[in-house]
């Protein structure tokens, strides 16, 4: 069986990882929490401004909608954390998967700074090279339940 | 697809009636962001908006490509929902009467 993730026809979603990259997983949605508790700036991008010049309507927006933002993202990160080991998921747990790998992607990758030509080969000897290796291996995830799920909406048909 | 506004307009004031200003939609605005996958961009268009693929795969590329696009348009409150959802799921996106 191929690494990576699967669509099965009775609508789970079959997951090939080794051991120690669940661990990985498992570990990561802790490190996320505890980052946004301590309220990192680095964070600023999971919770975008909605208005480009408007400073008034955007404090208005982030009372509004913050504390929910904020809570959806702790939730996917609490089921990425509880199902890491799973060799099995329902969509609505692939797609907690999904949710919680864009913050964790979103979250190290403005760490990182990285850009459209981040995602070419790897320097081994850069100083950012295993957190880099890090987010790459994120990227791949993402990029695996993103063609999972995309399998399962195909099939159900979407309108036009 | 709808032309993306150049210049930033002002900021409305909010619910006077007769106001003219009030009367123009709101466009809600996904913009290009590194991190991002294409495939995520595109599915997510799909999931929020039902979108087809064909359509939501020609929305993304216009952001990638262009720098941002139009991904729906409406009412404040139904631009402000939309925004919120796609922050949610951790797209750029910002809402700007058009």
């Amino acid at each position: 069986m191929r690494r990576g993730i699967k669509a099965q026809k009775d609508g789970t979603y079959r997951v090939e990882l080794p051991a120690e990259e669940r661990d990985v997983l498992a570990s990561l949605p802790g490190q996320l929490r505890e980052a946004l508790d301590a309220g990192e700036p680095t964070l600023y991008r999971l919770f975008p401004p909605a208005h480009a010049d408007d400073d008034a309507a955007n404090e208005e927006y982030a009372h509004l909608v913050g504390p929910a933002l904020v809570d959806g993202k702790l939730r996917a990160l609490a089921e990425l954390e509880r199902t890491a080991r799973a060799k099995r998921l329902d969509e609505e747990e692939l797609g907690a998967w999904l949710g919680a790998l864009e913050s964790l992607r979103l979250a190290l990758g403005t760490q990182l700074d990285v850009t459209e030509e981040s995602y070419g080969p790897l320097d081994p000897t850069a100083p950012d090279a295993p957190r880099l290796a890090l987010y790459h291996w994120l990227s791949w995830l993402q990029e695996e339940v993103v063609q999972a799920m995309s399998e399962t909406v195909e099939r159900r048909g979407a309108p036009d | 697809m709808s032309q993306v506004v150049e210049a930033p307009v002002e900021a409305p004031r909010r619910s006077t009636e007769d106001d003219p200003v009030e009367d123009r939609p709101w466009v809600v605005i996904v913009w290009n962001d590194p991190i991002n996958l294409m495939s995520y961009v595109t599915l997510v268009l799909q999931q929020l908006f039902g979108y087809s693929r064909a359509r939501a795969t020609k929305l993304m590329l216009q952001v990638h490509n262009e720098g941002k696009a139009v991904v729906s348009s409406g009412t404040r409150e139904k631009s402000e929902l939309d925004v919120s959802r796609l922050h949610a799921h951790g797209l750029w996106a910002t809402m700007q009467q058009d």
